[in-house]
């Protein structure tokens, strides 16, 4: 069979959903690690509704979090118009609020995945750091950041595979604009609305299907190679 | 380095409280599992924080819960070796051993790193990862580690205890070396008579949260006989002599009476430190003759104490020393014995404890 080549749009969907695919991820993984920390960690006053919240987009209908995050973001939104009178920058029908829209669909994965990891570093390697002369912060960075890796790359492609497939919020947040928001999701489900486009619609689902295996392989060899650097005493 | 520790905590229902100074060399916290010796040395090295407490290291305060003085574990310069080696699984030993000097800064090193690492034997084990050691490799490099950091007081806590019997007597002697070659003070916890006979200058024994004594090794371990169970015995003290042509042989002098060992690589004029188990003394009424042991001390009975499990502990008075056996109730009563008789001990060499002998 002869392989079907790519036309233009079809390319800049899918440069666009790595691009914010890629971002989102970055972006959030700070603060999912400060998050899973926290919660992993601390005991502090809101700790189950800090934990409920991180966990609402997972629950709630991808429509409803991506309204929400246009009447919050939006030019008229009370942070989207701060943003766009301190910073100058936009979310709303751009390619940086799909970004935003993919990093809160994929935040709860994330944090569910470094939280995990942050709970199986051994305290008692923390406290031994501790009687070596090291500050918590660098506790934080020699030991458990470097232990933590394997539960960080596995939410990172976690979150990288959500945000690849993120459909529902970010067509209500920033529509479907072919070349600003328009990812290979909504690339496809704009190729099954129009008569003749289910050959476009299989091609996109094919590169679809290879960009989440390429992933998946890569974090696997990755987290191999973590893992036996840091394989238990 | 001297230091003097003063600790008032409650942990739940638990209370500790326990006073002592040391002036260098080892100082063993001595008791059995629960009588807060642990909780003692975490509070020392800052791991926990004591309701009232005053530890001066040297002339710097570590902790004055009056003053509000209490400094986290980071800053008190103190070494910690624990009961499980806690090595980093994601560096290699080299870089185990690097951590703490990342750290020291401008403190000075009191000892090079490739002498520690010397002392240790740790050479070999430098690339490796901690998880392909053996459980006695990765405590030597806990110890290393902890060394190289230059702590003022290295805290110990059982460091031995998760080894086997075997690997105990690999990681005895380089503590010795330790203490005898860096003159860096220790604080060693621990339940063993053995092992504290052998390491410790001096000895706290704590009991339910309180200390019960402070004194030397011999003192202590001595009046301990109760406390201990099974492992009760003697402690004595004494300076080697070779026995002229002899090269398989060794005297241990005594106050009053000597001991023979298997010469090893004792050297004249050596000062060492035995620990006999009171259930590795025979006793007979008569001279023995024709019997394999080298050691028949002959003595008078000071007391006779029944403990449980109808055995009788029996203290001897050999030359100047005492000497405990522990023998059954039912040969205490066969053999007739009484206060004041005299009385001749069998030691069978292999009991002597092996202190020190590795130097």
């Amino acid at each position: 069979m002869e392989l079907p080549s790519l036309s233009e749009e079809e390319w800049t969907a899918i440069r666009l959903s790595l691009k914010v695919a890629s971002v989102a991820v970055i972006a959030s993984l700070p603060l999912g690690v400060l998050v899973a920390y926290l919660l992993a960690r601390k005991r502090f006053w809101g700790h189950a509704l800090l934990n409920g919240i991180v966990h609402l987009p997972l629950i709630l209908p991808p429509v409803v979090t991506g309204y929400l995050l246009l009447i919050a973001f939006g030019r008229r939104g009370f942070i989207g118009s701060f943003l766009e009178s301190t910073f100058g920058l936009i979310l709303s029908f751009r390619w940086t609020g799909a970004a935003l829209a993919c990093a809160v669909m994929g935040f709860p994965l994330m944090v569910r995945s470094i939280r995990l990891s942050i709970e199986a570093v051994d305290l008692k390697l923390e406290e031994a750091a501790r009687t070596l002369g090291a500050s918590p912060v660098m506790v934080f960075l020699t030991v458990t950041l470097p232990l933590m890796l394997p539960g960080i790359i596995a939410g990172l492609v976690l979150a990288f595979a959500k945000a690849m497939g993120e459909f529902g919020a970010t067509i209500t947040f920033v529509s479907n604009i072919p070349g600003e928001t328009q990812t290979l999701s909504a690339a496809i489900y704009t190729f099954t609305q129009v008569p003749g486009g289910d050959a476009g619609a299989l091609r996109l689902t094919v590169i679809s299907i290879v960009i989440s295996m390429a992933a998946l392989l890569l974090s696997e060899a990755l987290a191999r190679r973590v893992g036996k650097r840091i394989e238990a005493e | 380095m001297t230091f003097a520790v003063e600790i008032r905590h409650s942990q739940g229902d638990f209370r500790i409280e326990a006073d002592f100074t040391s002036e260098g060399g080892v100082t063993a916290l001595f008791g059995r599992s629960g009588s807060g010796k642990t909780s003692v040395l975490r509070i020392v090295g800052g791991l926990v924080r004591p309701d009232h407490g005053r530890i001066i290291v040297g002339d710097q305060v570590l902790l004055d819960t009056s003053k509000g003085i209490c400094l986290p574990p980071h800053r008190r310069g103190l070494g910690y070796v624990f009961q499980e080696p806690r090595l980093f699984p994601h560096l290699t030993v080299r870089q185990n051993l690097n951590y703490g000097q990342w750290f020291a800064g401008s403190r000075s090193s009191f000892a090079d790193p490739e002498k520690i690492i010397a002392i240790l034997g740790l050479e070999a084990l430098l690339p490796r990862r901690p998880g392909s050691l053996s459980g006695g490799e990765k405590q030597r490099v806990a110890i290393g580690r902890a060394l190289l950091a230059s702590p003022r007081i290295l805290l110990m806590d059982e460091p031995l205890s998760a080894l086997d019997e075997a690997r105990k007597a690999e990681i005895l002697p380089y503590i010795e070396r330790l203490r005898d070659e860096l003159n860096l003070p220790i604080l060693y916890v621990s339940h063993s008579v053995s092992e504290v006979a052998r390491l410790a200058d001096r000895v706290v024994a704590m009991a339910d949260g309180r200390v019960t004594g402070i004194g030397n090794a011999s003192e202590i371990l001595g009046i301990q006989t109760v406390a201990t169970g099974r492992e009760s015995g003697s402690v004595l003290e004494g300076l080697v002599r070779l026995q002229g042509e002899d090269p398989d042989l060794a005297a241990i002098a005594l106050r009053g009476c000597r001991l023979f060992v298997p010469r090893g690589d004792l050297h004249e004029g050596q000062k060492l430190r035995v620990h006999i188990p009171a259930r590795e003394v025979l006793l007979a009424t008569s001279e023995p003759h024709g019997i394999s042991a080298l050691n028949v001390l002959k003595g008078e009975i000071r007391s006779m104490t029944g403990s449980d499990g109808g055995a009788v502990d029996i203290a001897l008075r050999c030359g100047e020393e005492v000497l405990r056996a522990r023998i059954t109730g039912l040969s205490a009563k066969r053999m007739d014995l009484m206060v004041g008789q005299s009385i001749h001990a069998i030691i069978k060499t292999v009991a002597l404890d092996p202190s020190g002998r590795a130097r």
